[in-house]
């Protein structure tokens, strides 16, 4: 196991140096203007001079090597600098990666945007979990009930409905109609006692339940098919006939194979917690990361779009690692050696 | 069993650590409490606010409301959306109207325009003019004196010192100024004592009112920005996420394209205003959802921008939370027309103007644009795609009233038969009877007409295109993404500079009322090619000497009266000679909560330029 972790770390280092570089040259070989979304009035001598300050005439290995050393240098001493008080070389004459729109370091206002982020899709990530386990357990084990129908319903409904149409469809009933919760995401908003944290729930509410609604419905088909394989086999018949009662047969002998799949596939979604959701997002005005790559995008800022790009994929790389672990440990058949 | 549910345990936990701990490290009380108890003591008395507006460009209205007049910040919390938030709040690196509007509430010009148009003072004590000395009579020095006391939110003194060094930070050319041409044309910026600012120009400058006027060119605080001048400027984010200013409102929470809290200023120079003691903006989502929050659930008070649909708009405001306003500068959508011969055949000379002698084979006819512009309805176009944002426009210069021609009016009403007996005249015939009529040369009139894309350009090419069917011109269509045709790529063949259509579609306008370099867009010295990167800001490649010349008496005429001649004429030898087929006079479309009072929406600068007089109802 240990060699096996060893040589995947391994390996993830030239796939991320490959994946970085095909970002960068794809970035670059967009036709990208960042002034371009300047007013019409500003002459393009003007725009020149912009374009010059932010080094965007510079040549491709010039900006990619500078990236890199940004990057993987720079800004990890930078974050050990801050995290320990110790001053480490030359910290004022290092470079940091910075936004072409804010100006400002790139690694700042992710950190910035993080918290809404995770509030907001971690919570309905969990939430997910937690209706989508047992609906699956339940549908499998009472397969072709009125429950499970229902369920196969509500999931297929969740998994079908686009999440712009049911966030702006509950922004319409419960915003615009009933007037019950906010239709935009105040992220200044801080929690300090009780009344406040009413109002962050408020705010919480619509884009948590729609997100929450399309995670667990993909899961709760997962788990269900999952424990539907599992009750079938042998095992299950000799737990049977030894008079485990059926809780246990269920909740300890299917539940636990069942969920050796669902768990990688969790582990497998959890980058996307990260990767924020742009559409849901921009519909609840949360402005996480989602929003952040969008604006970056449509603002041919590409050192954010090429700093968040590179960690989402330097998080899937690292999630698929986990997930490949966790199912080595969840399944002991399993030997990568 | 045991494993799995304490490594399902321990990654749930880890979840809600991690979806936790950034929040709750950060509790700080930054909310301002309004005392209740304070405002009930305020003298309560009848106001009258009546606001005469000369002019009919924006919203006329007399408001009479009880307001309570006295303590400052007494109003609470106003909110406003920009739908599109400001990555930064320094305007001069990042000029995008955005960053101009959510900056002006902190940061303040000398001067600038107020919403019909004439100079109003900020910082500064007068308008400088001929008459009252301020401008030199050989039209090369204004002198410029600053109001008295006027304090920077740290409660520092505001000196002509900070004047003299707005104009080094923007003009160096290493920062990277996007208000750079502002600044053009200065050969000295000199403060004579505390409160005077002396700007000496290279030439004579009948226009003097560019640098330190409008919220483009506000002034910044030394103290702060000392060290943050040429390349610096870059990696100055603190200054540029919370400048120091003297407006009514100063920063207190900067979140870059999300939202913006500012806090009333406490050493504004007028201790009664702001009205509100907290200015939230936020931004994110798209133009609907922000008319959305004003209009149907009333959460916001004023929103910015409203691009949305006529219709859409019209029964949001049906709730009757708010009202819809709008406000008409220079923008005109208009169609270039390319002088130049755009064939691909043509290869590397494709487009380029080659001193006259690669015309186009019949667009420089005017009988053929005459005829383009009689064919198009225009009140069709500004019905379905503009409504309250839009107006037939048969002009360069749409407003305001004193620089409008009306030799040009006949546009208005769409000349389907005359358009057709014109092109018949002038033997443009259908020769071979496929509904394309052809030159005399026997070049059929097939157009290629290309904008940027966006739902409402794409109608109005289409409605255009049926338009002109009728007229026996075939147009094919094409659009491209905004960021690229605007883009000033070289390398990119769908630049609007390379023009490599026949006919191109977008909109633009003079900065403030500088009509001057605006109409420096016909001049043959600007004309776009390889020779400035297709970049010269004279996009249709149209050439007038008489045009010409008439531009270069205005650059050099002071006398008011004279200067709106001028325009006038450069106007019509602009449209009579083909540089352009106007279509849509556009204006800013907002929406405001009913019980927000003061709202003066103006076209010439910062919709937020008067947030200090904002009041609300019923308070």
């Amino acid at each position: 196991m240990a060699r096996f972790i060893i040589r995947r770390v391994l390996l993830a280092i030239p796939t991320l140096l490959f994946i970085s570089f095909i970002i960068f040259a794809i970035l670059d070989l967009a036709p990208n203007d960042p002034t371009g979304s300047l007013p019409l009035t500003v002459p393009p001598e003007v725009r020149e001079q912009i374009r010059e300050s932010l080094g965007f005439n510079d040549p491709f290995g010039i900006r990619y090597i500078k990236w890199l050393r940004q990057f993987f240098i720079f800004e990890p001493l930078n974050a050990l600098e801050t995290a320990t008080g110790i001053t480490i070389g030359d910290s004022a004459n290092r470079t940091r990666i910075l936004s072409w729109q804010t100006r400002s370091p790139v690694v700042e206002i992710i950190i910035e945007r993080l918290p809404q982020t995770l509030w907001v899709l971690g919570t309905s990530f969990i939430l997910g979990i937690l209706i989508a386990v047992p609906v699956g357990v339940l549908s499998a084990y009472k397969q072709y009930s009125l429950f499970d129908q229902i369920g196969t319903f509500v999931s297929m409904v969740g998994f079908s409905i686009p999440t712009f149409f049911l966030g702006l469809l509950m922004i319409i009933v419960f915003s615009v109609e009933l007037g019950w919760f906010p239709s935009f995401y105040d992220t200044t908003h801080k929690v300090t006692d009780w009344p406040s944290f009413v109002v962050q729930v408020r705010q919480m509410i619509m884009p948590i339940s729609v997100l929450a609604l399309f995670n667990a419905s993909s899961l709760s088909r997962f788990t269900r098919s999952a424990v539907l394989d599992n009750l079938n086999l042998d095992y299950v018949r000799t737990a049977r006939s030894k008079g485990v009662r059926e809780n246990a047969v269920l909740l300890i002998h299917v539940l636990r194979n069942s969920l050796i799949p669902v768990v990688t596939l969790i582990a497998i979604q959890i980058p996307g917690i990260f990767a924020g959701a742009v559409i849901t997002e921009q519909i609840f005005r949360v402005n996480g990361l989602g929003q952040l790559l969008i604006t970056s995008i449509q603002g041919a800022d590409i050192p954010t779009v090429q700093t968040l790009t590179f960690i989402f994929a330097f998080l899937i790389v690292v999630f698929n690692l986990v997930a490949d672990i966790v199912y080595g440990i969840l399944d002991p058949r399993i030997r990568y050696d | 069993m045991k494993k799995i549910s304490t490594f399902l345990l321990l990654a749930v936990l880890a979840l809600v650590a991690v979806a936790c701990s950034p929040e709750t490290v950060e509790v700080e009380v930054t909310r301002v409490v309004t005392e209740t108890e304070t405002v009930t003591e305020t003298v309560t008395e009848e106001v009258e606010v009546t606001r005469v507006v000369t002019e009919t460009e924006t919203v006329t209205e007399t408001v009479v409301e009880t307001v309570t007049e006295g303590a400052r910040g007494q109003g609470g919390r106003v909110t406003v959306i920009y739908w599109q938030a400001p990555s930064n709040l320094n305007p001069y690196l990042s000029g995008g109207t955005k960053e101009i509007d959510t900056s002006s509430v902190v940061i303040e010009p000398l001067a600038l325009y107020n919403e019909i148009g004439e100079l109003e003072t900020r910082l500064a004590a007068e308008i400088p003019t001929l008459d009252n000395g301020g401008v030199s009579e050989d039209l090369t020095q204004i002198t410029w004196t600053l109001k008295e006391g006027v304090l920077w939110s740290d409660g520092t003194p505001f000196t002509s010192a900070d004047v003299v060094f707005t104009y080094e930070y923007c003009s160096n050319p290493d920062t990277g100024c996007s208000a750079s041409n502002f600044y053009e044309g200065i050969a000295s910026v000199e403060a004579t004592d505390d409160l005077t600012v002396v700007i000496t120009f290279n030439e004579p400058t009948p226009f003097p009112y560019q640098p330190f006027v409008s919220n483009q060119a506000p002034i910044i605080q030394q103290a702060q920005f000392a060290d943050c001048v040429g390349a610096a400027a870059q990696e100055c984010s603190d200054q540029n996420f919370g400048p120091v200013g003297t407006g009514p409102f100063t920063v207190v929470e900067f979140r870059a394209n999300d939202s913006v809290l500012y806090a009333a200023n406490d050493n504004y120079r007028d201790a009664n205003k702001p009205f509100f003691s907290e200015l939230f903006l936020k931004g994110g989502g798209d133009a609907a959802a922000a008319a959305r929050s004003v209009l149907e659930t009333g959460e916001a008070d004023y929103a910015w921008n409203l691009q949305v649909e006529p219709e859409i708009l019209s029964t949001m405001e049906l709730a009757g939370n708010g009202k819809v306003v709008s406000a008409f500068a220079t923008s005109v959508e208009r169609l270039m027309i390319n002088q130049t011969n755009p064939d691909p055949a043509l290869g590397d000379d494709r487009s380029v103007f080659m001193d006259g002698e690669n015309a186009h084979p019949f667009l420089t006819d005017p009988v053929v644009y005459q005829a383009l512009s009689m064919a198009i309805d225009r009140n069709i176009l500004v019905q379905t795609g503009y409504g309250a944002a839009g107006r037939a426009t048969c002009n360069v210069i749409p407003g305001p009233a004193a620089f409008v021609s009306t030799e040009n009016d006949s546009c208005l009403t769409q000349d389907i038969a005359g358009a057709n007996a014109l092109l018949d005249e002038a033997g443009y015939l259908d020769t071979d009877g496929d509904g394309i009529r052809e030159t005399p040369d026997g070049i059929p009139l097939i157009i290629l007409y290309q904008t940027s894309t966006n739902s409402v350009r794409q109608g109005t090419q289409a409605f255009v295109k049926q338009m002109w069917e009728q007229i026996g011109v075939e147009t094919e269509l094409r659009n491209i993404d905004a960021s690229v045709f605007f883009g000033g790529d070289p390398a990119s063949p769908d630049t609007y500079g390379k023009f490599y259509a026949d006919i191109e579609m977008y909109t633009s306008s003079a900065s403030g009322l500088d009509f001057q370099s605006y109409l420096g867009n016909w001049t043959s010295s600007q004309v776009s090619g390889p020779d400035n990167n297709f970049l010269g800001s004279n996009v249709a490649r149209w050439t007038n000497a008489e045009f010409d010349a008439l531009h270069a008496e205005l650059a050099t005429t002071g006398d008011q009266e004279r200067r709106s001649e001028i325009v006038k004429e450069l106007n019509d030898l602009v449209i009579q000679g083909g540089g352009m087929i106007p279509l849509i006079y556009r204006g800013s479309v907002s929406a405001h909560a009913n019980t927000l009072l003061g709202v003066r929406m103006n076209p010439w600068d910062s919709e937020l330029w008067n947030v200090a007089d904002w009041t609300r109802a019923g308070n």
